[in-house]
Order: structure tokens, then sequence, then C-alpha cells
């Protein structure tokens, strides 16, 4: 089911066009009502009149998280607050928060594209919407709660944690969607065995997961154990919060509202655009955000863009599985580490749990990693060489894929902390800074 | 005879080891023998206890990754050449051992073995009438 047809299935050359207009609108816009912006454009020579066309987009300035941090709270707003319903501020796991703002228009534009999302993944006015993304700050929570509406479903306003009680609502409502990000979701689902509730005595049937990256593999088991479709909703806060995307029942690709947000990809290096269907740096310009407009915004996803037309029959863009963060790709030795890697080898060996802790160190001058992991309850083993023998497997397996001594300890089973919201699952203590 | 011998996974952590034996003794399970293979990441904690399966459930409930082994409990003479009697039965039915210990207490001994192949084990042992 799609949404807005109009919309999502637009010729590439009719949205093209609407995409050169918005943002024309917008340039003009921001140079005139927000200063970090005329000052940044002013430096590179650049008026608004300069932009032409969506290509032109090339020749505005990018923004970083640090403008929007050193720009806190409301540095980077084009309407004055009279004009803001709504703010909202990342989690803020390192440093200040990042604060976003919306107006009546924003809000609504974002309720849009959450339902476009909803709608592809086959919910309608008949389900239950059970949202235990975080409320509050966050913005996947009332970004959720909004869309659900929208389409005329029902909210069931969990937030995240108690899980116990989420479960015990989830079984008494009959929800029949749930909305969560994939690793509360899998804590749910262990969560299930032990309370003794089988998969069946749930209607749970979509899965709706989003607001950190996961594999097809934590697909596959989130599926099995919850006996739902799981369908991927991406999104970032200072874009709008969930929505930016969103997987179709074909599952190939992420199609992004791009009538709302122009999607581009760089080189993390040296910015320069890539050639078509090249992995790079996801980043967005605002099309028609008024609160809090933001140019060539840098993701630090990566990932790359196919604009073939899908099956579904959607044109929007698809936006590739994300490889990893540029900036949380770690240097080990000299070795380009992401955790998303190590994460798939976990995830690919039916020994381990899908849980797991980075830790970094330096130890004599030398880079160290260290792998937490829990293996499967049923193996842990009375026998000292059989748990060691788990632990070479992994440790070999890591080395192949990584290229990098990776050192393995098996934690007793159920030990590592389960996360409620986004999962912090890397420690680098090195103090290089 | 052989008896259920509890084997309890640890991460190598300051106070693990007591919070089992604490849980044990608040249940009221008594520990009889116990032995800690080791390594430098983890240890497995071996314990005969008094009442097994209790033991089981109070450390599973607690989430520790807890399992009962069958292994061979034997009681002999805490003299000369006793162990070396038993070994060699063991060893000329071709029998692996992969863990024991034992203990001693005035003139007796108890002697517990894992061996590869507990039937097996128990039925060279009972030819010889040392079970």
């Amino acid at each position: 089911m799609i949404w807005n047809e109009h919309i999502e299935c637009m010729s590439r050359e009719q949205l093209r066009d609407l995409q050169t207009a918005r943002l024309k609108e917008t340039v003009e816009r921001v140079y005139h009502n927000t200063p970090f912006y005329r000052k940044k454009m002013q430096e590179l020579g650049i008026l608004p009149s300069d932009i032409k066309d969506i290509d032109d987009i090339q020749k505005l300035p990018f923004t970083t998280k640090e403008d929007l941090r050193d720009n806190y709270p409301f540095g980077l707003m084009a309407v004055p607050m009279s004009e803001v319903v709504r703010i909202h501020a990342s989690s803020g796991t390192t440093g200040k928060p990042t604060v976003v703002a919306y107006t009546r228009k924003d809000v609504s534009q974002w309720t849009e594209c959450v339902s476009r999302c909803f709608t592809a993944f086959g919910a309608t006015k008949q389900d239950i919407f059970q949202i235990s993304y975080g409320y509050g700050l966050f913005t996947g929570g009332l970004g959720a709660h909004y869309g659900t509406e929208n389409i005329g479903a029902s909210v069931i306003p969990m937030s995240s944690g108690n899980t116990q009680k989420q479960l015990q609502i989830m079984q008494d409502f009959g929800a029949t969607v749930l909305c969560c990000t994939p690793s509360y979701a899998l804590f749910i689902a262990d969560k299930l065995a032990d309370m003794g509730i089988s998969k069946d005595d749930l209607k749970v049937r979509i899965g709706v997961f989003g607001a950190e990256p996961w594999t097809e593999n934590m697909r596959k088991e989130l599926e099995e154990k919850l006996g739902i479709k799981a369908y991927d909703i991406y999104g970032l806060s200072e874009i709008c919060g969930p929505g930016v995307g969103y997987e179709c029942q074909n599952q190939s690709g992420t199609h992004l509202c791009e009538d709302q947000f122009y999607p581009e990809i760089v080189d993390p290096k040296t910015l320069k655009p890539v050639t078509q269907a090249t992995e790079g740096e996801l980043v967005f310009t605002h099309l028609t955000k008024e609160a809090m407009p933001l140019l060539r915004y840098r993701t630090k996803d990566l990932t790359s863009l196919n604009y073939d037309t899908c099956a579904c029959g959607r044109t929007a863009v698809r936006m590739g599985k994300i490889l990893g963060r540029s900036d949380d790709m770690l240097i080990i030795r000299g070795v380009n580490v992401f955790p998303s890697q190590i994460e798939s080898v976990i995830l690919q060996m039916p020994e381990f749990e899908p849980h797991y802790m980075i830790y970094v160190n330096r130890e004599n001058n030398l880079d160290t990693m260290e792998l937490h992991v829990e293996a499967r309850p049923d193996l842990y083993s009375d026998n000292v060489g059989t748990m060691i023998s788990l632990t070479k497997k992994l440790t070999a397996q890591l080395n192949s894929i990584l290229g990098i001594a990776v050192k393995v300890k098996i934690v007793e089973p159920r030990s590592l902390a389960r996360s409620e919201g986004k999962a912090k699952r890397v420690f680098d203590n090195r103090m290089l800074k | 005879m052989v008896i259920q011998q509890l084997s309890i996974f640890l991460e190598n952590k300051a106070g693990r080891l007591n919070d089992v034996a604490a849980l044990l003794g608040k249940a009221g399970v008594n520990m009889t023998a116990f032995s800690l293979a080791d390594n430098s990441d983890f240890g497995i904690l071996r314990v005969i206890v008094s009442d097994p399966h209790k033991a089981q459930e109070v450390l599973k409930a607690q989430k520790f990754a807890v399992s009962l082994t069958d292994v061979i409990h034997l009681q002999i003479a805490n003299t000369p050449g006793s162990l070396s009697n038993v070994l060699a039965v063991l060893a000329d039915a071709g029998m692996y051992i992969e863990y024991m210990y034992a203990f001693s207490e005035g003139n007796g001994a108890n002697v517990i073995i894992k061996p590869d192949n507990v039937p097996n084990a128990v039925e060279a042992l009972q030819a010889h009438k040392i079970m």
C-alpha cells in the first residue's frame, strides 16, 4: 500500500523540478533568517540567486553536528520562537545534546513522512500500535505516535522500559504493531521466554524498528522469535526524527522521502559527491523545513543510493543498508574497524547471543580490542576445553574478517546490559586527544 | 556411586565465587566438595552439594550458567597406593579422565571422577569390585 502515491511514485523529472523549487525557497529563507548560513555562504561567495537547479546544491556549505552544538540551543533557528510548536533534542551521549525545533507545518510534514512509512509496512487504521520508543526529548516516541494517529490506527503510548508491563499490555490489548529499537525488540523477545509467553499468544504482526543500525540476521531472529515481519524505519532527529526513510514490502532498500529532504552521498574525506551507487557519507538538505532548515547536513552514516524504480512502483530513491558511521569507525593499529562488522560476525554464529560489548584500550602503546560476548545459554559447558574452543572459533572468524586480533571473552549468560533505547556497545578507553 | 555434580560457569571477577556460596548458604544447600578449573578469563566451579536440583534452581533463578553433570564418587582407603588401584582399572579399560578431585578425612578418602564415558567406567569399576 502507498500512502501518497502522487509524491512517492512521481516521475524523476517532476520530482527534480519540485526539489529545485523547494531548495531555492529554503536557501532564500536561511540566507535571510539564519546568520550562521548567511555567513557561511558569504565566505563561499554564494548568493541565493546562484541556486538555479537542484544540482547547484553542491555549491552550498555543509553542516555538521558540531555546528549544531556550537549554536546550542536555538542558534540555527530560521523562525521566531512564537512559530515553534515543538522542541526535541538528541540523547547527547557525547557532549551537549543537539536541539531541533518544529513549526506547526514541520510537525505535519513529519507526520506525513511517518504515515508513508507505516502504510508501506502494511499497517492500516485497523492496527493497534504499541509504541515502545522513548517518549520525551527523543523523537522516536512522539514521531511514531503522530504517524499512527494520522493513518487512523490506535496508539498504545507505552514508551520504553518496564518490559514485563510491555508484554502484558501487548498481550491484553492485542497490539498488532510494535515500534521500538531493534535491540530493545530483542530484549523483549528474550523476556517473552522468561515470562512463559509464546509468540502465538501475541497478535503482533509487524515490527517497526529503527533509531540504530541492524543487520539481516537480527531481522531473521526478531521475525522468528516474535512471529512478525520486521521493517526498517530510518530517521535522525536533525532531519525530522523517524520517517526519513522506510522499507517497502520488497525490502530491497530504504525509500527516502526526498521531496522533503534531498539526499546526497559524498566521500567523507574529500566531501566531493561520489558517482552513483558508490558508498559514502549520506548528506541531507531540508527542502520544506521551516523552524530549523539545515543545508547539507552530514549524517555520518555510510551507505549508497539506488535511483532505479522499485518493484513496488515507488520512484523514491532507495538507500542501501547503513554500513557504519564515519565517526564510529575505530582505527585499531591502523586498521579501520566498524562495530557493525563485528556484529555481523557474531550474528552469523549461532553459538552466540546478539549482545556484545567492545572495549578498546591502549597497552604499552599498542591498541587492543576486547570483545565481551554471551554464548547461547545451553552451550555453557562443564568442560574448560569446550569453552576455550568456542572462544577460539569466534576469535578466528573475527580475525579473518577484520584482519586484526581481537581478544574474545565469553561472559556469563544475561550479564551484558540489555538496552532499552539506543545500545552503547563500544567503549574506546584510549586517551589520545 | 554415580552422583550429580553442579557445574557453574563463572567469569573471573572479584566476589563471584562468594555470590555462589552465599546463594547456596541462604538456600540451606550444603557443599561437601568442590573444585575450580580456571583459565585467565573464566572458571568452572564444580560442586558436590546436598541437594543438586534445588541448588540448580536457586542459581538458575539468578541467571548463572549452571548444569548438572554425572560423576563417579568413590570412597577409598586413605593409604598409599589406593588411588593407583582405581586409576589402573580405568587406564586398563582405556578410559580417559576429563578431571577429578579428591579429599581425605581420617582413614578414608573421597574421590570424584569425571570419565569421558560414565557408564563404561562404572562397568569397569564394578567388574573389579571397586564400586
